[in-house]
């Protein structure tokens, strides 16, 4: 028997708004409203909604959850100075190999982590086995909603006059046992918000009616990849490193007695060098690139692992995996066919420009 | 549910084809064009090629997915829609209508008896579904 799909406490509110629904981690989740392209356009423009609430989220509380997280994750969890700010860091195995990549934020007590929904046992199994009797572990199940785009911090104010327009990037605060986080997957200013299932339905549609077009997870794709922002499971995974997927900058190697998971074995490949590093890759014809298809270099052979439609730019981009030495000229193979493509330095988009630089 | 109209003949792969004074013009179905979602690039056939009946001869590629399109008659291509160059979402917008792809002089005209009526399709777009 097939498990039962969940559902989010807006499931009903988008079936409504026209949702056409797909499967994502066992939930059934909006995959867009009508146009993938036209909702991807609201929130370059002005601001669209999206249901995350598949996203899981740990609280963890106690003495100790400081020195658990310090210990599993790569970013420094002592660093985040004041309540209700925020790190995007990753979770790495022994090898250093990517569990997961995901925000914490540290709370009033203790700290919250919201990792992907793919990931909720993977996460919440890692953290319940290193956890001591000092620590309490707590998945929330709670609705989160990612208002996003430059006018999404106006729309919420005029809405809900919560100050959130004062608030830094990176940096949370509470409206009852609501949090409200300027964080996001789209490139764009906007908040995420966690709160209990039953308020989020009244949310929902008070920020639609606000002007806040509903958006599903096609949209949420090509947005985060316009933005050079990689997917636990197509850009990493449990076999790549953070040195091979884009994302050294989230490693904190200070201070040095610091012993976090997976560091000894970051601390060789730096040393020797990654064989594979993580390109962007903007596509000179027509055409798409998705995921999987093959890439040629001069320095040798690698592979898209995801492209989309650039709604921004009018052509297709990828993240591909190649030799760390990759330059010049590639060529993809799309449907049997070689096609011309340059290698290049995300982020693709920067507010509703092209923002890349070839290699 | 997705719009058939009956004056068409259809393929079981979702192209539609029409009459149309001695040309068969083809496009995709409103139900293909809903199932793809965002048609962002149509790849057409030149005009001149001769064609086989089932061969791929076009591919619409959508925010989703690459689709292969086939001839639903042989013959030869007279004419394509060169405005999807420019706006492939018209696939989507008049799947029927200003979404066509391309226009071929068939071989012989009795070979659009071998498609689906619209009930025919109609029924095969349900199973689908379910």
């Amino acid at each position: 028997m097939p498990e039962e799909l969940r559902k989010t406490a807006l499931h009903d509110a988008c079936i409504a708004a026209g949702a056409k629904m797909a499967t994502f981690a066992g939930w059934s989740l909006p995959l867009h409203f009508g146009s993938q392209i036209a909702e991807h356009r609201a929130v370059r423009a002005a601001a669209g909604l999206f249901d995350v609430s598949h996203m899981a989220i740990f609280d963890l509380d106690g003495p100790g959850a400081l020195p658990l997280l310090r210990r599993v994750l790569t970013g420094d969890v002592a660093r985040l100075a004041n309540e209700g700010q925020a790190l995007y860091t990753l979770m790495l195995n022994q090898s250093a190999g990517i569990i997961d990549d995901l925000l914490a934020y540290r709370q009033g007590h203790g700290y919250r982590l919201v990792a992907n929904a793919a990931n909720r046992q993977a996460v919440g199994g890692w953290l319940k086995d290193r956890a001591g009797p000092d620590t309490t572990l707590t998945e929330r199940n709670l609705a989160m909603l990612a208002l996003q785009g430059p006018q999404a911090l106006e729309l919420f104010e005029d809405a809900y006059g919560a100050g959130t327009d004062r608030l830094k990037p990176f940096h949370a605060m509470t409206l009852g046992d609501w949090m409200l986080a300027r964080t996001g997957y789209t490139g764009e200013a906007g908040l995420e918000i966690m709160l209990p299932n039953a308020d989020a339905p009244g949310l929902w549609s008070r920020l639609v009616a606000a002007g806040a077009a509903p958006a599903g997870l096609g949209a949420r794709d090509t947005l985060r990849l316009e933005a050079g922002l990689k997917l636990h499971g197509q850009d990493m995974d449990a076999d790549t490193t953070p040195l091979q997927a884009g994302l050294r900058w989230t490693l904190h190697w200070q201070p040095e007695e610091r012993d976090f998971i997976g560091r000894e074995a970051l601390a060789k490949q730096a040393a020797e060098g990654a064989p594979t590093q993580l390109f962007g890759l903007v596509l000179e014809g027509r055409g798409v690139l998705r995921g999987g298809q093959r890439v040629l270099t001069d320095q040798g052979e690698g592979v898209v692992t995801s492209g989309i439609f650039s709604p921004t730019l009018g052509y297709s981009i990828a993240f591909a995996r190649l030799p760390s030495n990759a330059s010049g000229p590639a060529e993809v193979l799309i449907r049997g066919k070689r096609q011309g493509a340059s290698l290049v330095r995300p982020p693709f988009v920067r507010r509703g420009q092209p923002a890349f630089k070839t290699i | 549910m997705s719009d058939t109209p009956d004056d068409l003949r259809y393929a079981s792969t979702h192209e539609w084809a029409r009459l149309d004074d001695g040309g068969v013009v083809v496009g995709i179905s409103d139900y293909a064009q809903d199932a793809l979602g965002d048609v962002v690039y149509v790849e057409l056939p030149e005009v001149g090629q001769e064609v086989q009946a089932g061969e791929e001869i076009a591919v619409v590629e959508s925010v989703k997915a690459a689709s292969d399109i086939y001839a639903p008659v042989g013959g030869v291509v007279e004419a394509i829609n060169e405005a999807l160059d420019d706006g492939p979402e018209i696939v989507n917008q008049d799947p029927y209508g200003d979404g066509w792809f391309f226009q071929i002089t068939p071989d012989d005209e009795t070979q659009l008896e071998e498609l689906l009526d619209a009930e025919a399709y109609a029924e095969q777009c349900a199973a689908e579904q379910h």
